[in-house]
């Protein structure tokens, strides 16, 4: 390590060129699609409304976009029987 | 028939209204027709940078409705008579835009004049697709700055699928010019270089506008900064860039910044 490099700031353009360019590779093959996570949540609403009743608010679908693998969340909350009364009558 | 230039950018604040006065006037000085048409209707600033704020009687959304004549709205600039403004209105709002009517003044526009460049509104709503909807070419102002490269990549995207053009499955022609350049800055690594951008954007290059008081002089004054002070280092990059849109083969020079002994030992301005 050279002394002067002590005096450098590190540089953050590439840092910019990079996040950029994995972004924009994300957003341009989803350009022409509508929202992938909007479409899976609707859909998993629907299968669940067949069998049980919950609100909207009980699904949470999330995606972590990662530069080789994406991971998909889906969180559902069933309310127990016992407490939907409660929930109706709160 | 003329040439219709749309001058975009999605993100607001990077220089739009600027280099369109500035680029217009550049032409119209080469003694072609200019038309300089304002589509921020609401917050339109086209006027007030051509200082001819206070010559606005008639404007876009009243020829397109009707009450005014084409001619009646266009003011004529004061400096170079082939250059003409035709402001937005600043009073109503932007649904006072059709399609309709906008193509109908466009194509006027076009018999009349040989280039109409569009100021588009910053955003993609719908002022900012109409702006761009009957444009022949299109220049994306960028800074070398991450949301405004963002933001120019979602506005190439809407070029290539919603103007006529794109949907009459021709090529709309994009060129990307880069704005508020700092030499100094990009040499340290601070800024995304000229070939980040290209590169990410694949758009060919337009010019490259350093970072200049001279250009704020020009818009306190009222006078794009091509016809005021046609022979400072921002005002050449402009009109480099205007002979390159008319079709001219110019190269392209990266401004670059002297760096003294200090500078290169540290790698970094000394102050």
């Amino acid at each position: 390590m050279n002394v002067f490099d002590l005096f450098k700031r590190r540089s953050s353009a590439p840092v910019a060129r990079e996040r950029l360019q994995v972004l924009l590779a994300y957003e341009r093959r989803n350009r022409s699609q509508p929202d992938l996570v909007s479409i899976l949540r609707e859909e998993i609403m629907a299968v669940i409304a067949k069998h049980v009743q919950i609100d909207q608010d009980y699904l949470q679908v999330s995606m972590d976009r990662g530069e080789t693998m994406s991971t998909l969340e889906i969180d559902i909350q069933i309310p127990n029987k016992s407490a939907v009364p409660m929930a109706i009558a709160g | 028939m003329g040439k219709v230039v749309v001058v975009t950018s999605g993100k607001g604040g990077v220089g739009k209204t600027t280099s369109t006065a500035a680029l217009g006037a550049a032409v119209a000085k080469t003694g072609k027709k200019v038309a300089l048409v304002d589509f921020d209707v609401g917050l339109r600033n086209l006027d007030l940078i051509m200082g001819a704020e206070r010559r606005v009687v008639f404007d876009l959304v009243n020829v397109i409705q009707g009450t005014a004549k084409l001619s009646q709205a266009l003011i004529r600039d004061k400096r170079v008579d082939t250059l003409f403004l035709l402001p937005a209105s600043q009073t109503r709002d932007k649904d006072a835009l059709t399609e309709e009517g906008v193509g109908e003044v466009i194509d006027k526009l076009r018999s009349v004049f040989d280039y109409v460049f569009c100021d588009s509104p910053a955003g993609i709503e719908r002022g900012a697709q109409l702006a761009m909807r009957f444009a022949d070419e299109a220049v994306i102002v960028t800074n070398p700055e991450v949301s405004s490269v963002r933001d120019s990549d979602r506005i190439i995207g809407l070029l290539d699928a919603r103007t006529m053009r794109a949907e009459q499955g021709e090529q709309i022609a994009k060129h990307v010019l880069v704005t508020r350049y700092d030499a100094g800055r990009a040499a340290r690594g601070e800024m995304l270089s000229i070939d980040d951008v290209l590169e990410i954007l694949s758009v060919p290059l337009l010019g490259i506008i350093p970072e200049s008081q001279d250009v704020l002089r020009a818009s306190n004054l009222g006078a794009p900064v091509t016809l005021s002070e046609p022979l400072n280092t921002a005002a050449k990059a402009y009109i480099d860039a205007a002979r390159r849109l008319e079709g001219e083969d110019l190269p392209v020079v990266v401004p670059f910044e002297r760096k003294g002994f200090l500078d290169r030992l540290l790698g970094r301005r000394a102050a």
